[in-house]
């Protein structure tokens, strides 16, 4: 019962968040909808007994991510959006992918849920934390590994792409 | 982790650490004496040459299934040290020249190979998706290297962004087969695909895969970025680019297509049929129209990656595919030898300001230069595919097997395809020859090595190709 | 299950509660004079001219890749915190390398100067 109210709460904050981010003007403003979007996703995840992704969401998405989108927008001077649409057939396609969509979750929801359950719930330890502290440190060690050397490699390209060589300093 | 599995990746772990290493040295290394970082480089991929061909005895996998070392990954590995020897040797005299030296294009070319090598031994999908980022991502920034020169940027934002979207159906493709079989590991899918509880969904999981390394190694419908970036990224980078990227394509659709796809032959074999075809026919036929070496040269290789394709048509098929697989092989061995002679000689007559690239910049080749000239007519004549080259070598096996799977069609598109480019090649050659002209080259130890030695490579392996196609083949039997 | 959530729900609140007593607190008490020129952006006593947005320098960009890169990190940092203690020795190396081989690109963003503004 709790987690209905909480759901249908955060539901309602995650819609409107989404329409504000879509309906602003101005990109920085858009972005930040974004953040709280995010973040109420995080909140969603916790709800779904997963709270690593919950954590990922915040610190890389919530956190991260959306630090660069806000220096990217302000990069590019992108602040204000033109007020006319660049790509005049995206609008009409995605209320179309849209109702896609939704036919399809509703489909799901109401057509199948009749025959049975829909989701197998899983394990009570699924996903934690520590399940996937244990199955990263041991089964997929190497994978691990190789994503330090990936980051490390990004960190070069980054600095490399972006950093004049300057005659006199080293 | 033991012992064993520190073996099976030993001379990738090695190359990691080397890179590292030179990424910090490199700092210490005065600007003006980057030629020290290059001789360190050359010295990590020889040690890993070394010690690739001192892994004679096959562990299996390793790294709880994560990997695989057997005679295929060897041979690989092994040729992708050597093409990162030869990427190091194009670039030592061409960076400075151009005024691009910096010691990280040597640490980001080390770890591409590194990306490479990961990617010969993956023995599941996971790490086959992070070995095409390692591989990939130094390729994007080696392909903007010469920034701030527009058409270097330009290379490289395109080959990023149509990279990280072919990188994109790669990740789909691959949570689609981890749907329909609920494992990563290629044994695994392996055993859930022959229990026949797959169906459409790995299917179409196995298709979308196959266009995300279509992009990566430039198959018709998906080449469309190949001749910018081959153009606009730096000539050395290109040439290692396109030497790299095709064996360790090569290596991911073996790896993937060739072993764990195989129930899915029946759908399969059609579709990869249609793009070896489309392939060598608009690669070639593209190819007539341009008169800039650079941009020829990407649709060669577009070309090529067509008869590559061609190694995996007979999918399936348990008799015919290991020997067309190690006519590939073979087919890989040729192509990246005439490749990087081919760019040497690119590299040797380039300008600053990419002047110099014009196919009418060879005229006169021919007198003034009678060895370069001589080198390029055989590498020009090799990628035709007339004798006495490897290219024809190649060829030949991979027809024959090709013919020997039942797939006529295929093979007389190759042997027609291969006509139509002996236009284009062979204009090269007429032009060096015929025609009059002052041509300057550039005259450096390293590129005249490459270019020679390559040439040299490619008549005299094409004499006694026998033991070559022994190794390759005992390199893939094993694996089927 | 929900529950042990309640220290960062009531840390939330405090936080947003903080924040709005902040703007309230001094909506009510500060004095405030709605001028033209006082709603003008300051610019060093003359008048702004052209657009108040700009392009920012591309050093932003670096920065937030940077910050990134490490907050993955961190990411990775989290799951193993909590199985420490089961990993033991094994899984303490397995953690080193990992931040060894990101320490060779701080040491090297720290050398190249990516960490200072110009």
């Amino acid at each position: 019962m709790t987690n209905l109210v909480l759901f249908l709460v955060l539901a309602v904050v995650a819609v409107v968040t989404a329409l504000g981010m879509l309906l602003s003007r101005n990109a920085v403003y858009a972005a930040l909808f974004l953040v709280l979007n995010f973040a109420t996703v995080a909140v969603f995840y916790i709800l779904l007994e997963a709270p690593f992704i919950a954590m990922t969401q915040v610190t890389v998405y919530a956190g991260a991510i959306m630090v660069l989108f806000l220096f990217v927008i302000m990069l590019l001077g992108a602040e204000r959006l033109p007020g006319t649409e660049p790509l005049p057939w995206q609008r009409p396609l995605a209320i179309f992918l849209a109702l896609v969509l939704a036919v399809e979750a509703g489909y799901l929801l109401f057509a199948r849920r009749a025959a049975g359950g829909m989701f197998a719930s899983a394990a009570p330890d699924f996903g934690s934390p520590q399940a996937i502290g244990t199955m990263l440190f041991n089964r997929y060690l190497l994978p691990f590994e190789v994503t330090s050397v990936l980051l490390l490699v990004a960190m070069v390209g980054a600095i490399v792409l972006t950093k004049k060589e300057k005659g006199g300093r080293e | 982790m033991t012992q064993a599995d520190l073996y099976t990746l030993l001379p990738l772990i090695v190359l990691v650490i080397w890179a590292c290493a030179l990424l910090l040295v490199d700092l210490l290394i005065p600007r003006g004496r980057k030629g020290i970082t290059a001789f360190l480089a050359a010295l990590g991929l020889a040690l890993t040459l070394g010690l690739t061909l001192a892994q004679v005895s096959a562990a299996g996998t390793a790294f709880q299934g994560m990997v695989v070392l057997d005679g295929f990954a060897r041979f690989v590995n092994a040729l992708l040290a050597l093409t990162g020897l030869l990427g190091v040797g194009l670039a030592y005299g061409y960076v400075r020249r151009m005024g691009i030296e910096r010691g990280e294009y040597y640490t980001l070319l080390l770890f591409s190979v590194a990306g490479m090598m990961l990617m010969a031994q993956a023995a599941d999908l996971i790490v086959v998706f992070l070995a095409l980022e390692l591989l990939s991502i130094p390729l994007y920034i080696l392909a903007a290297f010469a920034r701030p020169k527009e058409t270097s940027e330009e290379a490289g934002l395109k080959y990023f962004l149509l990279g990280a979207f072919a990188t994109g159906f790669v990740v789909y493709g691959i949570a689609l087969t981890f749907g329909a079989t609920g494992t990563t590991s290629l044994s695994g899918i392996i055993a859930a695909a022959s229990n026949g509880d797959a169906g459409l969904l790995l299917t179409i999981g196995a298709a979308l895969i196959l266009v995300g390394f279509g992009f990566k190694v430039a198959v018709v419908p998906f080449h469309m970025w190949t001749p910018d970036v081959y153009q606009g990224a730096p000539s050395a980078v290109t040439a290692f680019m396109a030497a790299g990227a095709k064996i360790a394509g090569f290596a991911a659709l073996l790896r993937v297509f060739g072993l764990a796809f195989s129930s899915l032959s029946a759908d399969l074999t059609a579709i990869l049929w249609t793009l070896s075809a489309l392939t060598m026919i608009v690669g070639n036929i593209l190819a007539i129209a341009q008169t800039n070496i650079k941009r020829l040269l990407a649709y060669s290789s577009i070309a090529h990656a067509g008869y590559i394709l061609m190694a995996f048509v007979p999918f399936g098929n348990a008799e015919v595919l290991p020997v067309s697989v190690a006519a590939g092989v073979f087919y890989l061995v040729a192509y990246t030898l005439t490749n990087f002679g081919a760019w040497a000689v690119v590299i040797a007559l380039e300008k600053a300001e990419g002047r110099g690239l014009d196919l009418d910049d060879y005229a006169g080749l021919g007198r003034k230069y009678p060895a370069l000239a001589a080198a390029m007519t055989v590498f020009m004549l090799s990628l035709t595919g007339v004798p006495p080259t490897l290219g024809l070598v190649g060829k030949f096996y991979l027809f024959r097997a090709v013919i020997a799977g039942g797939f006529y069609g295929l093979a007389v598109i190759g042997v027609l395809t291969s006509l139509i480019s002996a236009y284009y090649y062979l204009r090269v050659v007429v032009i060096m020859y015929m025609r009059e002209g002052e041509p300057e080259r550039v005259s450096e130890p390293w590129l005249n090595l490459t270019w020679a030695a390559s040439a040299l490579a490619v008549v005299l392996i094409s004499l006694v190709p026998a033991p070559l196609f022994a190794w390759a083949s005992q390199a893939v039997f094993a694996l089927f | 299950m929900l529950l042990q959530y309640i220290a960062i729900a009531i840390l939330i609140f405090l936080s947003t509660a903080l924040a709005g007593l902040v703007i309230v607190l001094g909506e009510l008490f500060g004095p405030r004079v709605k001028t033209n020129v006082k709603s003008m952006p300051y610019e060093s006593g003359m008048t702004p001219i052209g657009p108040g947005t700009r392009r920012m320098p591309v050093r932003f960009y670096l920065i937030a890749m940077l910050f990134i890169l490490f907050d993955i990190e961190i990411i990775f940092l989290l799951p193993w915190a909590v199985v420490f203690r089961k990993l033991g020795v094994f899984g303490l190396v397995e953690m080193l390398i990992f931040i060894l081989i990101l320490l060779v690109g701080y040491l090297y963003a720290w050398k190249k100067g990516a960490l200072e503004w110009e």
